[in-house]
């Protein structure tokens, strides 16, 4: 249950309406290493290394997943495509994960099984986690980020690395 | 990760500069704020640390702002020092509360940076030296053009030297650069041979509705939020007019505006709008209005091909007999009525028969925008028109159709009504009067061997002209003369080149080419000199959008190099031909290049545009009508992103008042101030267009795409652009698709019996069999290569219809690697 009312605070917090995918499965971040301070030196941002995000095995096929990353309040999908996807991971190389922050206006995307895109329903942008989260229509400059992803074979999960583009609504992806 | 940082901006401190910038791309105009500020500081993330005043130590919530990287931008002025710049929608303006559209959003990543996705712009004049291109002063590039320019003058008169000049606002144009160019092709030089922007003829897009009585914009945005009804007709205004559809029809559509509509007319009987859209294609604008608005109040109107005057005609006939018209109106304020209903008779079964709609979808599109509403009153319809119309089956005839059906049922001068144009480019026309006395087929005259001296000054007749590949092929074959006899004059002077040059043209059959541009663009594969220009944000400039909003862009930045504003590079022409007359004694040809002694571009505006109407300045064709005068810099800068509608009606204090819809009071633009019905009796294709329909299967239609600004000067080198559309995408059935063994991201191969080129398929649900739309006016794949040459009575091409045929060229497997070919619908 914990994990529902995780789901419901940060849709609440970041949308105010209806646009989040009817029955996505949620499974939220525990034990996310606090970001650091950006060590002198580095390029990169301290991106949290966290746990898994979900066993591949537990992840339904086509449908998202929702999961914070890199803190809570920014939202997130996982996405298992089927087929093997660029930039996908896990053994059949299908798994994807992006912000759910529309680049335009923040708004949050939903995920449209049937047409395999996520869309925007403040000002129709539609973008396809199947092409690296190119906007396939739409009022957008940039793509939808894409949330890096590492595959642990070990244990069948994957886990948020990073983030490759800028999230909605910030200077910086960390806080 | 990668080296190139994508994750953080830097945000503009609070004491960063902030100007004004009307979007340099659609006619919408949407304001913007330019931060401009020392590179080496930066705001901080509490909000009263940044110039935005915003909260970025904790994630913003959904529309708190558009700021993504593309919105930003670091610029090397003259002295080499650098600047940030930030360039985001303004939340005050009118036009567009703070929305950005994919275009507007980009402008600041458009500015020129020596590294940045702009580094081919062109920074110095060019010349064609031997086979490449080399870099040449200003003082031996206008040497070369004014002493050939006079050459021909001379001996042949203006007939000799040939124009393609743009004639809008925004960037690329401008009423301080259409002025400048008008003054000096039409005023100093005098010639007629003159096309304009994408046509090839120097006319309006809109001859019918003027000789009506009726300018093409004519109200305001507003208009759209109050309306009963918008009947829109060949547009697609999610897609390219979008912060417009976004912030004006869809809060109506949604019943958003009721308030404002009970408060602006009360009594009359208040409901959400409904929206007719009338486009033979499924398009974005269709589909997310029936998502918004719910499919009971969407009604599309899919006609066949080419038969928009039939509709029109039968909606016309079919409210005439209903008496949904205003008799009053008519008898009063218009001349022609019972003509035009004659001529343009037509039942509601033929009606149906001819577009392939069902006589109760016209019937039901006539409740809906005519029949009187429950209170009583008759509805206040919006009829919204673009390239469907313009560009559509005989220009005049349907406009005059659409025009008609306006008049008789009174939705024009009233609020909530309205028959405009929704545009392109914004609009800043300034000009004196063109000096023929009949247009002329500029293309063809080039196809035919006439002229010697072609300037294509901020145009493309390479992407953007009808029958493309005919012209392309003759003009490069004329060029190439003038080629090989420039790599042949080995150090020859100037006026040695200009001799070896004009007789090149006057006697081998050659044509010189020069242009005025950002970039080189693909005309520079047949052209011999090239002149650097400057856009919005380097230049201060004026536009109108089109609601006739006239705003003032800042100039913010230097243009790269030497690059100078088009009015400054028409003056440098004017003076250079003054003192080469001066120079010889000629005191009479002199005296007609007197009046450039510009120095800004300020000097241009206060010449041209405030000079219309006023005494001793001879015939001006102005946008802003005799009272634009009253317009100076200074008070436009004052009123900021939400500047004036045109025409000024007074200034009141330092505050210009504005006109927000026209013909209110039922004058119209006719010697006896009454409108004008004109008959347009439905006459089927072309003959010309119908022999392509009879030898191919498919209907090429064409139109642009949201993310694509015009020929894509700028977007052709952006990734985001470029690697989703690396060549003109041509939506088609599936089912036909796969008939010709095509699949999505396979190149096609497009022709007909006036040309050939090549696309990107892109297989769309929706499509019609038989239908297919391809991205008009593209780097890579001109539409305009497979279209006939045929036009309307005043040279206006009919783009959309051209018929042809489709075979498979191949596979690029990086296409379908990294190209999405989903529905390009909010489906």
């Amino acid at each position: 249950m914990e994990d529902v009312k995780i789901s419901r605070r940060f849709f609440l917090k970041s949308s105010g309406t209806a646009a989040a995918a009817a029955g996505a499965t949620v499974i939220p971040i525990r034990d996310a290493n606090a970001a650091a301070a950006a060590p002198v030196g580095a390029v990169n941002l301290p991106y949290p290394k966290t746990t898994a995000i979900a066993a591949v095995k537990s992840m339904p096929l086509n449908e998202a997943v929702s999961f914070t990353y890199p803190d809570d309040s920014s939202a997130c999908i996982a996405i298992r495509m089927g087929t093997p996807v660029p930039g996908g991971v896990g053994p059949n190389r299908d798994i994807v994960a992006y912000s759910s922050f529309c680049t335009h206006m923040g708004c949050p995307v939903s995920y449209d099984p049937a047409n395999k895109v996520l869309k925007c329903g403040c000002h129709y942008s539609v973008f396809d986690p199947e092409h690296g989260g190119q906007m396939v229509l739409g009022q957008a400059t940039e793509n939808l980020p894409r949330i890096l992803l590492e595959y642990d074979a070990k244990t069948d999960s994957v886990r948020a690395v990073g983030v490759d583009g800028l999230i909605y609504g910030r200077q910086s992806n960390i806080l | 990760m990668s080296t190139q940082i994508n994750d953080r901006i830097a945000l503009p401190p609070k004491n960063a500069q902030k100007t004004n910038m009307a979007c340099h791309f659609c006619i919408v105009g949407c304001g913007y704020h330019v931060y401009k500020w020392d590179h080496n500081t930066e705001g901080g993330r509490a909000p009263d640390q940044n110039a935005l005043g915003l909260d970025f130590r904790t994630q913003l919530p959904p529309m708190a702002v558009t700021l993504t990287r593309a919105m930003t931008n670091t610029i090397t002025d003259k002295s080499g020092k650098k600047w940030n710049i930030m360039i985001v929608p303004d939340t005050e303006c009118v036009v567009n509360s703070g929305l950005s559209s994919t275009r507007g959003g980009k402008m600041a990543s458009y500015m020129y940076t020596p590294d940045g996705i702009t580094r081919n712009r062109l920074s110095t004049p060019r010349i064609f030296k031997g086979d490449q291109w080399l870099v040449t002063g200003w003082d031996e590039a206008l040497a070369l053009y004014a002493g050939l320019t006079k050459k021909i003058l001379d001996n042949d008169g203006p007939n000799g030297l040939f124009y393609d000049v743009f004639d809008h606002g925004g960037a690329g144009g401008g009423f301080e650069n259409t002025w400048g160019t008008g003054k000096l092709i039409f005023t100093a030089l005098k010639t007629p041979m003159v096309r304009i922007h994408n046509r090839p003829a120097y006319n309006s897009e809109c001859h019918a509705t003027r000789d009506m009585g009726i300018g093409e914009l004519n109200n305001s945005y507003e208009d759209a939020q109050v309306t009963d009804c918008i009947m829109c007709v060949g547009a697609n205004p999610y897609e390219t007019q979008s912060n417009y559809f976004l912030n004006h029809w869809i809060p109506n559509l949604t019943g958003g505006t009721s308030d404002k509509k009970k408060k602006w007319f009360p009594g009359e009987t208040v409901a959400s709008a409904k929206l007719i859209v009338v486009d033979p294609r499924r398009t974005a604008t269709v589909a997310i209005s029936e998502q918004v608005a719910g499919k009971d109040n969407v009604l599309h109107l899919a006609i066949n091909p080419g038969t928009d005057t039939a509709l029109f005609n039968t909606l016309l006939t079919y409210v005439v007999a209903q008496g949904w018209i205003a008799k009053d109106f008519i008898a009063k304020h218009t001349v022609g009525f019972d003509e035009a209903v004659r001529a343009n008779k037509m039942s509601l079964e033929e009606g149906a028969k001819i577009t392939g709609l069902s006589v109760e979808q016209i019937k039901k599109a006539a409740e809906w925008a005519y029949k009187p509403k429950a209170s009583g009153h008759r509805p206040r319809t919006f009829h919204a028109y673009e390239k469907g119309i313009i560009w559509g089956n005989d220009n005049y005839r349907i406009q005059s159709a659409l025009v008609d059906l306006v008049l008789a049922t009174q939705n024009v001068g009233r609020r909530g009504t309205g028959v405009c144009r929704l545009g392109g480019h914004q609009e800043g026309y300034a000009r004196p009067p063109y000096p023929g006395d009949k247009l002329v087929y500029v293309d063809q005259e080039i196809i035919a061997g006439n002229g010697l001296m072609y300037t294509l000054w901020g145009t493309n007749p390479f992407q953007t002209t009808l029958n493309a590949e005919q012209h392309r092929l003759a003009l490069r074959r004329r060029a190439q003369i003038v080629k090989d006899a420039m790599s042949r004059a080995r150090g020859a002077s100037v006026p040695q080149l200009v001799d070896v040059i004009y007789n090149a043209c006057k006697y081998q059959g050659g044509l010189f080419v020069a242009a005025m541009n950002l970039y080189p663009t693909t005309i520079d594969e047949d052209c011999h000199l090239l002149f650097p220009a400057a856009h919005p944000g380097e230049m201060n400039l004026t536009s109108m959008n089109g609601e006739r909003r006239l705003r003032l862009s800042e100039k913010f930045m230097d243009p790269p190099g030497s690059a100078k504003p088009d009015c400054l590079i028409a003056a440098d022409i004017a003076n250079t031909l003054k003192a080469m007359y001066q120079k010889e004694g000629n005191a009479a040809m002199a005296k007609r290049f007197e009046g450039f002694d510009w120095k800004t571009e300020e000097d241009a505006f206060n010449d041209g545009f405030r000079r219309a109407g006023r005494p001793g300045a001879g015939h001006i064709n102005s946008q802003g009508g005799d009272t634009g005068y009253l317009a100076t810099y200074d008070l436009l800068r004052k009123a900021g992103n939400n500047g004036v509608q045109l025409p000024i009606k007074e200034v009141k204090g330092d505050k210009l008042i504005g006109t927000e819809m026209i013909y209110a009071d039922n004058k119209f633009d006719t010697k006896d101030g009454k409108a004008r019905f004109l008959p347009a009796p439905w006459t089927g294709l072309p003959p010309m267009v119908e022999a392509q329909k009879a030898k191919h299967k498919f209907w090429i239609n064409s139109g642009r795409a949201n993310e694509v600004w015009q020929t894509a000067y700028h977007d052709q080198y952006n990734s985001f652009v470029r690697d989703r559309i690396p060549l003109a995408f041509l939506e088609m059935n599936p089912d036909d698709a796969k008939s010709l063994g095509v699949s999505a991201g396979d190149v096609v191969e497009v022709w007909n019996d006036h040309g050939s080129t090549y696309a990107m398929a892109y297989p769309i649900n929706s499509m019609k069999s038989g239908h297919t739309f391809m991205l008009f006016g593209y780097v890579k794949g001109v539409h305009g290569d497979v279209v006939t040459p045929w036009t309307d009575r005043n040279y206006v091409p009919y783009y959309k219809g051209t018929w042809g045929s489709i075979r498979r060229v191949g596979t690029v497997d990086d296409y379908k690697r990294t190209i999405s070919f989903k529905d390009r619908r909010f489906a």
